[in-house]
């Protein structure tokens, strides 16, 4: 017993180590949790093209030696407000619009990057994240954006119900839907933000629909699918960065593979709405009918 | 993720309390109302005023504009060119319109229960970082008594009937203090009792004073069960008490070659083909 408890305790004594956990507790809380509405409202597209659309603003703010989060932020949010502006203003679909935003942006953060002499490194950090290289101040500006996001969240938490529930109702009831909307964009750039240093770019999308999907296999209720969502997140992280200090695996794909089998499992097992209810409840039923 | 193209409300008159309007005015007025979509007609020249407490059928084929006109009367779509009037103002200003969406609008998976939906309704009178206070329970409790969901307040939204579904919309809307309830083709798909028992709540609603409007091409309830009908093929081709709008030449004109007209008690009708898919 005290084996494992060593083997569990151990790797955080590594500072660079604890950090990682630090870094990947916040995320694993705070993306997961808005992550929920990014599946209720079908809008996983567009958080994985928000999370490519800002490597721009990342690799600006690398350049000029600003926090990351700045830059980010700053062109998520502008690409944001200018896809709900090509899609409201024109006749082009939203989804065409987000693409071509997307891959744009995505080639000029690429593109910058190409231009320094440690391409390939940096590359690999912002396409696959770099959780072990947090540093301090960073893990303290990436604590106050998590608590400014649950903040927000909390506070809108009925109106972001009713705006995923039913935007028509929303309407109906006279609230500020463009304004929600687009405070949830924000949010979703705030947390891809969050998520890239743990997971980067490439898997980014994983954080955000992943705990979230699985949590809703799990309960029919909204604040019981956001606690869910959060623990997923959280227990991911911390087996992800074990998996990945004792078998030298990278750590953010480490994460990413416990969020999926953790998905798998519940897909599998999951009372009610699991693979294996519905098999058995399919098989009742024609067992039933073939008596009639 | 779907943007909304309707109308939002601006966040400045959201942090405004809600007002109250005057009660001398008609509930729902409207002049020479015209809408298009691109260059398609929706509505033309659309004219008529409800006085309040009536239960109003809007009865045409498909694509005739029902939806449309609700929208328009709901304040989620911008009117053409025309007057819409709610109690004398503009419909945006209103949080007293409920407005009962299409079984098909609804996404019933979705996480909330019963009770989630029906104080759904109240989130704006609640106010802005406020929890539901014990008053707005009151509300809520008292909404799904009225109609008979209370029983079922514990449960997800997706394993009620579809008349239980439709019942816990309108305690949606009574949870609202809604003065005007807009439905959409409530009663499509529902047997005898569930339709029955929606019909005793409308008729609860309008011993409040509450107007009611409901959207159907069902030209025999219409007959049989409202005060008011508003015959609607984009144009509006009568607006009256059912024995009076719903004369035949009326029907014909409204439904074209759908209708058969018979000799009738109410009225002389009908038989109707529902399939007025090509009618638009």
């Amino acid at each position: 017993m005290a084996g494992i408890l060593a083997l569990l305790v151990e790797p955080f004594q590594y500072p660079f180590m604890l950090r990682a956990l630090y870094a990947a507790l916040i995320v694993g809380v705070a993306t997961p949790v808005l992550g929920t509405y990014v599946v209720l409202r079908g809008m996983a597209f567009f958080g994985d093209a928000l999370a490519h659309i800002i490597l721009p603003g990342v690799v600006i703010a690398f350049l000029l030696g600003w926090p990351l989060v700045v830059g980010a932020l700053a062109v998520g949010i502008t690409a944001a407000l200018l896809i709900g502006a090509i899609s409201k203003h024109t006749d082009i679909k939203e989804d065409a619009a987000i693409g071509v935003v997307f891959a744009g942006a995505f080639a000029l953060g690429v593109a910058l990057i190409s231009t320094q002499r440690s391409y390939a490194v940096d590359l690999a950090h912002i396409l696959f994240g770099d959780v072990l290289g947090v540093s301090t101040a960073d893990l303290w500006l990436m604590a106050g954006i998590a608590a400014v996001v649950l903040i927000t969240i909390f506070a809108f938490y009925k109106e972001f119900l009713v705006l995923s529930f039913d935007p028509h109702l929303a309407a109906t009831l006279r609230l500020p839907v463009g304004f929600l909307q687009n405070l949830l964009l924000v949010l979703l750039a705030a947390v891809l933000v969050l998520s890239i240093q743990a997971v980067g770019v490439a898997l980014v999308l994983a954080m955000l629909v992943t705990p979230a999907s699985t949590a809703y296999l799990l309960t029919r209720r909204l604040p019981v699918m956001m606690l869910y969502s959060a623990g997923m997140g959280v227990l991911s992280a911390v087996i992800g960065l074990l998996i990945s200090f004792y078998w030298n695996v990278a750590s953010g794909p480490a994460i990413v593979l416990v969020e999926t089998a953790i998905f798998a499992l519940v897909f599998v097992l999951a009372p009610g709405r699991g693979w294996l209810a519905r098999w058995q409840t399919s098989r009742e039923q024609r067992s039933a009918s073939s008596y009639r | 993720m779907t943007l909304v193209s309707e109308r939002s409300t601006r966040v400045q008159d959201f942090l405004r309390r809600p007002s109250e309007h005057a009660h001398d005015a008609d509930p729902i007025q409207i002049e020479d109302l015209t809408v298009h979509f691109n260059d398609v007609l929706a509505l033309d020249h659309v004219t008529f005023s409800l006085p309040g407490g009536l239960r109003t059928a809007v009865i045409g084929p498909n694509g005739a504009g029902k939806t449309t006109l609700f929208n328009i009367i709901a304040g989620t779509l911008a009117p053409g060119s025309g007057i819409v009037r709610i109690y004398g103002e503009k419909p945006r200003g209103h949080v007293c319109i409920a407005h009962v969406p299409q079984r098909s609008r609804v996404d019933w998976d979705f996480p909330a229960s019963v009770a989630d939906v029906v104080m759904m309704g109240r989130v704006r009178k609640i106010g802005l970082f406020r929890l539901p206070s014990r008053a707005d329970w009151g509300y809520v409790h008292e909404a799904m008594q009225r109609v008979g969901v209370n029983d079922l307040q514990n449960r997800q939204i997706g394993d009620l009937s579809g008349g239980q579904q439709q019942r816990v919309f309108l305690a949606q809307a009574l949870a609202q203090e809604a003065e005007i309830v807009l439905m959409d083709e409530p009663l499509t798909g529902l047997d005898l009792p569930s339709q029955e028992a929606i019909f005793n709540i409308l008729e609860d609603l309008k011993s409040n004073g509450t107007t009611v409007m409901v959207a159907t091409h069902d030209i025999s309830m219409a007959a049989e069960r409202f005060d008011h009908v508003l015959l609607l093929n984009h144009r509006l081709i009568a607006s009256g008490p059912p024995a009076e709008a719903l004369r035949p030449e009326m029907l014909l004109e409204g439904f074209g070659g759908h209708v058969h007209v018979l000799p009738g008690d109410v009225a002389d009708i009908l038989v109707t083909d529902d399939c007025c898919g090509g009618g638009e």
